[in-house]
């Protein structure tokens, strides 16, 4: 086991303030991709912008970034949690009328 | 071969007996009240879950009693609505779920590590008193009117239909909830910072494995359902819209939550348990663990695909086919692990040097009982058959065997194996056994013939049923009476114990382990008078010198 409290990393001013202009470039992104239609993608973009978002505040303002592996194993595997709860709830839900409707998003 | 322990000097103990332990540390209210010490607390624990154990099988023998006749004649329907929820509600969140982690795990788990105390002492007494709160809040508001949702509280009957105190209790159960995580987290961090020097992962007796396991499931698991109970308390107030199909809600996506805490919180109860079961095992086999990495991967086995099967509680509740199938093939999987490790204990057991004291016989009473329960669970969950048993008396059965069958059985046998260590007394050994024959004779009485009334087609959570059924109720009813005379006799003799019980001596079962072969019983305060330094497997009882009396020493670290 590694003990990492001794060497708290220290997070200069300027890397909050980059990730802090590109959570709101992301922001205005995901603004003006809303008037694109890009059909079935459009879900799957406005998803990933916002999971890169999400990932950059867990990574950088919850200082995951800097942590140990065992915060590294403890993210994931939450989030990975979190994952099968909608998968299997969401599958449930898309499935329910396959035999009569053929589109899987809604 | 690991090295021998026994190399460093032996410390003859002879004056153990006037030294202070945890239990003569103080004997006022406050003592106890604020006292931070894991094995006190322990104790706590122990006073309120089996308080809660005895509250709802007043319930249950109530219940067993309007089942007599047919007709629902001691109850009113309502009523017996009433009182299958209170039961179930006391059982599943005040007892069977706190029970092994609470009084069990509290007291151990620093002992077996060779810790002071868990990690975060203050923590682990406010995990007490939530829990308190919460029973508090339930009890209140069943003793002033009470539920008669189930103790699943489906929807919409719970938010739309049921006149009853559905949001109090509710609520309740969201306080207790957070005694759980707390409990969890603490367990957490004391395994992972607190082990003693030497201690490395896989000498971690399996009991802590175990421990392990159920935390990170309480953590994960907890607060799905706490906030689905808060949506419901919420869609009943306020009709928002989330349960109630009428304000565009689905009925069915309180069952995916429910049951996404509520399946894994099945492995909550049972896996502590089969904890239990490793440690007494071994030592009345006088051996090893057959398979000791298999069984401590099992339980994080258990943990993964615990939460990936909740939907055969489901399978006619109108959820997709489809769905339905892959739960009931990830529900085949679970079974694997379940199986691992009872085909372990059985080959720990072979060519063992077996003795028959009475925590073994509950291990023999929970490998019969939890086969039977866990390969019923399997019947059910095939599509098939479930469409058939659903909402019967099979289900019904099923579960008690695991969790009576299975949890309590091995938490008997815990209870009874560590009695000595935690008062420093013996019970009556040969009343213990006469009683451990009642609990499994009655056991079997009651709930067997559920399963034929089950598989007869008699549903549950009915105070009247057709006339045919009623020789097997009455089996049943005369079979609770037998289990509840063997409950009430442990509890008396085992109280007997503390006062007049003879001096246990610090190892009386000569089992391997620190917290038998490195403290005293009862155990000091801080818990050891050395810091133990562990230089070998667990149970290894090949190197033990079975000649020794194992009450006279107290192995100090080399
Ligand atoms: C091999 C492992 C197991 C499998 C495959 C399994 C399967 C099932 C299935 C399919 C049901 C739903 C039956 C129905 O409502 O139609 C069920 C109900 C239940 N099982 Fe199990 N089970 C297993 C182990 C356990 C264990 C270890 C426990 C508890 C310690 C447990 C406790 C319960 C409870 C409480 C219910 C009923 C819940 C309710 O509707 O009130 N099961 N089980
Ligand atoms: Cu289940």
């Amino acid at each position: 086991m590694s003990d990492d409290h001794s060497k708290h990393h220290i997070v200069q001013p300027t890397t909050y303030a980059t990730i802090l202009g590109a959570l709101l470039l992301f922001t205005v992104l995901t603004y003006y991709v809303a008037f694109i239609d890009l059909g079935v993608l459009s879900n799957f973009v406005a998803m990933g912008i916002a999971v890169t978002k999400g990932s950059l505040v867990v990574l950088f303002f919850m200082h995951i970034f800097y942590s140990t592996r065992l915060l590294w194993v403890v993210v994931a595997g939450s989030f990975g949690w979190l994952g099968l709860m909608l998968v299997l709830t969401l599958g449930d839900y898309i499935t329910r009328h396959w035999d009569i409707q053929h589109r899987i998003f809604f | 071969m690991s090295a021998h322990v026994i190399e460093s000097k032996p410390l003859v103990v002879e004056h153990k007996e006037e030294q202070e332990n945890y239990l003569t540390a103080g004997y006022t209210l406050k003592s106890w009240f604020l006292t931070l010490d894991h094995k006190r607390i322990a104790i706590l624990y122990l006073l309120s879950v089996t308080t809660m154990f005895f509250v709802g099988g007043i319930f249950a023998s109530l219940m067993r009693l309007e089942l007599m006749t047919p007709q629902s004649d001691l109850f009113e329907p309502d009523n017996f609505n009433k009182l299958f929820t209170m039961h179930g509600i006391v059982m599943v969140f005040f007892f069977i779920i706190p029970a092994v982690p609470g009084v069990l795990g509290n007291f151990l788990l620093p002992l077996m590590i060779g810790a002071k105390d868990v990690a975060f002492p203050r923590l682990n007494l406010l995990s007490w008193y939530v829990y308190i709160v919460g029973a508090a809040f339930t009890m209140f508001t069943i003793v002033s009117g009470g539920v008669d949702t189930g103790w699943t509280f489906y929807t919409p009957y719970s938010t739309s239909s049921s006149q009853t105190h559905v949001v109090p209790v509710v609520l309740g159960l969201f306080i207790t909830g957070f005694s759980s995580i707390l409990t969890g987290l603490n367990f957490m961090v004391t395994i992972h910072r607190m082990r003693a020097p030497g201690l490395s992962w896989f000498r971690l007796p399996l009991m802590v494995w175990s421990i392990y396991a159920t935390s990170i499931i309480q953590i994960l698991g907890t607060p799905v359902i706490a906030v689905t109970l808060m949506m419901a308390a919420l869609e009943k107030v306020l009709r928002i819209g989330i349960f109630d199909p009428n304000l565009g809600g689905d009925p069915v996506l309180f069952q995916h939550l429910f049951w996404f805490y509520s399946h894994p919180a099945v492995y909550i109860m049972i896996v502590p348990g089969m904890g239990v079961i490793n440690e007494v095992v071994t030592c009345f086999s006088r051996r090893s663990i057959f398979g000791y990495r298999a069984i401590a991967f099992a339980n994080v086995g258990f943990v993964v695909f615990s939460f990936v099967v909740w939907g055969h509680h489901m399978i006619v509740a109108g959820q997709s086919v489809y769905s339905a199938l892959i739960f009931s093939i990830l529900s085949y999987l679970v079974g694997i692990f379940s199986a691992i490790k009872v085909f372990n204990w059985t080959a720990t057991m072979y060519k063992g040097s077996i003795s028959f004291d009475t925590p073994m016989l509950y291990v023999f009473g929970f490998q019969g009982l939890f086969l039977i329960g866990g390969l019923t669970g399997l019947f059910l969950a095939a599509l098939g058959f479930d469409v058939h048993v659903h909402d019967t008396y099979f289900v019904v059965a099923h579960f008690h065997y695991v969790m009576v069958g299975g949890l309590v059985m091995a938490f008997l046998a815990g209870i009874h194996f560590w009695w000595p260590k935690m008062f420093g007394k013996k019970y009556p050994e040969s009343i213990a056994k006469f009683a451990m024959i009642l609990v499994f004779a009655g056991f079997n009485l009651t709930f067997f013939p559920q399963f034929i009334l089950g598989y007869l087609g008699m549903p549950r959570r009915y105070a009247s049923y057709p006339d045919e059924f009623q020789v097997l109720n009455v089996m049943s009813t005369a079979g609770g009476s037998v289990l509840g005379l063997g409950f009430l006799l442990i509890a008396a003799y085992m109280v007997w114990s503390l006062v007049f019980g003879k001096k246990a001596g610090m190892n009386p079962w000569k089992a391997t382990g620190l917290e038998w072969e490195h403290t005293t019983s009862p155990p000091p305060t801080e818990n050891f008078y050395e810091t133990p330094i562990v230089n070998e497997d667990p149970y290894n009882y090949a190197n033990r010198d079975f000649t020794k009396d194992f009450n006279k020493e107290v192995k100090l670290g080399a």
